[in-house]
C-alpha cells in the first residue's frame, strides 16, 4: 500500500460531492461574479456594464443604510446574546446538570425561524398582543414594537435572540465545563466570591470558546432575512431593511439582478474581512489554559 | 449564601419560562374560536377551547365554515404541505448525510493528488454567505424548468454542503487509525473497512449532522419559498408565509396562523424527546471544540 496512492477509490468517492460543488457552488460563484458586471432584469439578455453597479452602489443611499442597519441589529444581537447566553450558561454551570433543563432550554432554537416570526408578530401585537396586555397591566401604554421605526430593529433582533441564546448558552456552558475543577477550589481557598470568580476566572479561561461563539453569532446575524420578510419587509420607513433583505428586493421584487450579485458579492467581501480581523483581535486558537 | 441560590434558581425557571411561554400563547390562540380572539386574547386558557382552527387549517373544513370562522377563504392544506417538508428534508438529510461521509472519509484517510487544495476550496465556501449563490442557483433551476418540482427545491444541497463535509472530515480524522491498520493486514480494502468498520462506529456523528441538516432543512424559508411556491410543492415555512400574506394585514387571521404553526411545531418536539440527549450533547461538543 506504501505510496500507491488510493486515487480510484477516492474518484469513486468523491465523485458525486464534487459534482454538487461544481455545479451549485463553483458554477453560481462563477456566475454571481459575471452577472455583478451586468445589466441584467432576469428577462432579456444580460448587458455588459463593466462596474457600473459597483459605481451604483458606491452611491447608493439605501445600501448604506442596509449596512447601518444590519450593523444595528448585529450590535444588538450580539449583546443580548452574549449577555444573556453568557448568564444561562453560568447559572446552568453552577446549579444543574439535568439534561430536561438544558432541553427545554434549546427548544426555541428549533422553532423555524418563520414559526418564531409569526409567533412573536402575534406577541407583539399592537393591539391583542400579549406583551401589551403585559404593560397595559403594569400601567404603561400599548408599543407598537413592530410598526414604530424606534422599536422595529429592536424588537426584530429580540424576537431572533429568543430564538439563539438558548444554543449560544450551551455553547458557553460546554466552554464552562472546559476549566477544571481546580481552579476553581483554589479560588474558593483564596476567599473569591462566586461573582469575582466568574469575572476573574471564569470568562478569561473562556476565550477561544467565546471568539467562536461570536464568529458564528456574527456571520449569522449578518444572514438574516426570514423574521424581516415575514415581520417588518424592511419598514417601517427602512427601519428593518438589512442588506440580505435589500440584496433579495433587488433580485425578486425590482429584478436586477446584476445590481443584487454585486450588492452579493460586496457582502461576500464585507464578511470575510470582518471574520479575519475577529479572528485575529481575539487570538482565538489560542487558550489561557494550555 | 442561601438566597443567593434561591434567587438564581428563581433566574433560571424565569429563563425557562420564556422559552416556552411563547409556544404556549401560540396553543393557546391556536384553540380559541376565530370570531372571539377580539374580546378573548387575555387569559390564561379561552373561554371555549375549540380544535376547529387545526381542522380549517388541514383543509378539512369547507370554505363557508372556514370564512365564518375568521378565514380568509383561501385554500389551505397543511397536510400536503407538512408531506412536501418531511420530502424535501428527508431527501436531503438522508442522501446528503451518505455521501458527505463519503467525501469527509476521504479527505481523511486516502491519498490522492490535489487533496489539500480540494479541501481548501471547501473551506472557502464555508465562508461565503449563500445568498451569493442563491441568486445564480435560482436562474440555474428556472433555466431547467425546475420551478416548482422537488428535484428543483432539492437540487442544491442533496449531493452535499461544504459544512457537512468539513464536519465529518474532521471526525473521521479522529478515529483511531490501529482499526483500520488492522483490517488492511486482513486484506480487506479501503473501501471496504470503510463501509464494513468505520461507519458502523461513528453511527453516533452521523445521526449528530442528519439531525443538526434534518433541522436546517425544515426551517429553510427562503430557497423552498423562491423556486417551489406552488400549491403543489410548497413546503410548510413557505405555506406560512403565504398564509400571513393572504390574511387580511388589519386583522390577521391570528387563530389559524397559530394553528398552521402549531403543525410546524409539532416535528421539532417529537425531535427533542427523542432525540434531546444527542442535540444538547452535539451543541456542546462544538463548544468544547471552539
Amino acid at each position: 500500500m506504501v505510496n500507491r496512492g488510493d486515487g480510484r477509490l477516492a474518484v469513486a468517492f468523491l465523485a458525486p460531492v464534487l459534482i454538487g460543488f461544481a455545479v451549485f457552488y463553483v458554477y453560481p460563484s462563477l456566475r454571481g461574479a459575471w452577472y455583478s458586471l451586468t445589466d441584467w432584469n432576469l428577462l432579456s439578455e444580460p448587458r455588459f456594464v463593466g462596474l457600473g453597479n459597483y459605481a451604483k452602489l458606491v452611491g447608493d443611499p439605501l445600501f448604506w443604510n442596509s449596512l447601518k442597519v444590519t450593523f444595528g441589529y448585529v450590535a444588538i444581537t450580539i449583546a443580548v446574546q452574549l449577555v444573556a447566553g453568557l448568564g444561562l450558561a453560568a447559572l446552568l454551570h453552577r446549579l444543574t446538570r439535568s439534561l430536561v433543563i438544558r432541553s427545554l432550554l434549546l427548544v426555541p432554537w428549533l422553532v423555524p425561524s418563520v414559526t418564531t416570526a409569526l409567533l412573536w408578530m402575534w406577541l407583539l401585537d399592537a393591539n391583542l398582543g400579549f406583551l401589551n396586555h403585559l404593560l397595559v397591566g403594569l400601567g404603561l401604554d400599548n408599543q407598537g414594537f413592530l410598526t414604530s421605526p424606534d422599536l422595529a430593529l429592536t424588537s426584530v433582533a429580540v424576537i431572533n435572540s429568543w430564538g439563539g441564546v438558548g444554543y449560544t448558552a450551551l455553547l458557553l456552558y460546554a466552554g464552562m465545563l472546559l476549566v477544571p475543577p481546580t481552579v476553581y477550589e483554589a479560588a474558593a481557598l483564596d476567599g473569591s466570591g462566586e461573582v469575582r470568580t466568574f469575572f476573574r476566572i471564569t470568562l478569561p479561561l473562556m476565550r477561544p470558546i467565546l471568539a467562536f461563539v461570536l464568529v458564528v453569532t456574527l456571520i449569522g446575524s449578518f444572514q438574516l432575512f426570514d423574521t424581516v420578510a415575514v415581520t417588518t419587509k424592511g419598514g417601517p420607513v427602512n427601519a428593518t431593511r438589512v442588506v440580505y433583505y435589500y440584496i433579495y428586493e433587488q433580485a425578486f421584487t425590482h429584478f436586477k439582478m446584476g445590481y443584487a450579485s454585486a450588492l452579493a458579492l460586496s457582502l461576500v467581501l464585507i464578511l470575510g474581512v470582518l471574520t479575519f480581523v475577529q479572528m485575529r483581535l481575539l487570538r482565538a486558537s489560542t487558550s489561557d489554559l494550555a | 449564601m442561601k438566597l443567593g441560590r434561591l434567587f438564581a434558581w428563581a433566574c433560571l425557571v424565569l429563563a425557562i419560562v420564556i422559552s416556552l411561554f411563547p409556544l404556549y400563547w401560540m396553543l393557546r390562540t391556536a384553540i380559541t374560536p376565530g370570531r372571539e380572539l377580539a374580546v378573548d386574547n387575555a387569559g390564561l386558557l379561552p373561554r371555549h377551547p375549540t380544535l376547529f382552527n387545526f381542522q380549517r387549517v388541514l383543509g378539512l373544513a369547507t370554505r363557508e365554515e372556514a370564512r365564518a370562522a375568521g378565514g380568509s377563504g383561501a385554500d389551505l392544506d397543511f397536510f400536503r404541505y407538512l408531506a412536501n417538508s418531511v420530502v424535501y428534508t428527508g431527501l436531503i438529510t438522508g442522501v446528503q448525510t451518505v455521501l458527505c461521509a463519503m467525501a469527509g472519509y476521504a479527505f481523511a484517510r486516502l491519498r490522492f493528488p490535489g487533496r489539500d487544495l480540494l479541501f481548501g476550496l471547501f473551506v472557502a465556501a464555508l465562508m461565503v454567505p449563500p445568498i451569493f449563490t442563491l441568486l445564480p442557483n435560482f436562474v440555474l433551476v428556472k433555466e431547467l424548468g425546475w420551478l416548482d418540482t422537488y428535484q428543483g427545491m432539492v437540487a442544491p444541497s442533496l449531493l452535499m454542503t461544504p459544512f457537512a463535509v468539513f464536519f465529518l472530515r474532521q471526525f473521521f480524522l479522529g478515529v483511531p487509525r490501529e482499526v483500520e491498520q488492522a483490517a488492511l493486514i486482513d486484506g480487506a480494502g479501503k473501501g471496504v473497512i470503510f463501509w464494513r468498520v468505520v461507519l458502523p462506529m461513528t453511527k453516533g456523528p452521523l445521526l449528530t449532522l442528519a439531525l443538526t441538516t434534518a433541522v436546517w432543512t425544515w426551517n429553510d424559508y427562503l430557497w423552498p419559498l423562491l423556486v417551489a411556491p406552488g400549491e403543489e410543492t410548497r413546503v410548510l415555512t413557505a405555506a406560512l408565509g403565504v398564509f400571513l400574506k393572504q390574511s387580511p394585514n388589519t386583522a390577521p387571521d391570528w387563530t389559524g396562523l397559530m394553528a398552521g404553526s402549531a403543525l410546524s411545531v409539532v416535528p421539532v418536539l417529537l425531535l427533542v424527546v427523542f432525540f434531546g440527549r444527542r442535540l444538547v450533547d452535539s451543541i456542546q461538543f462544538s463548544g468544547m471544540k471552539g
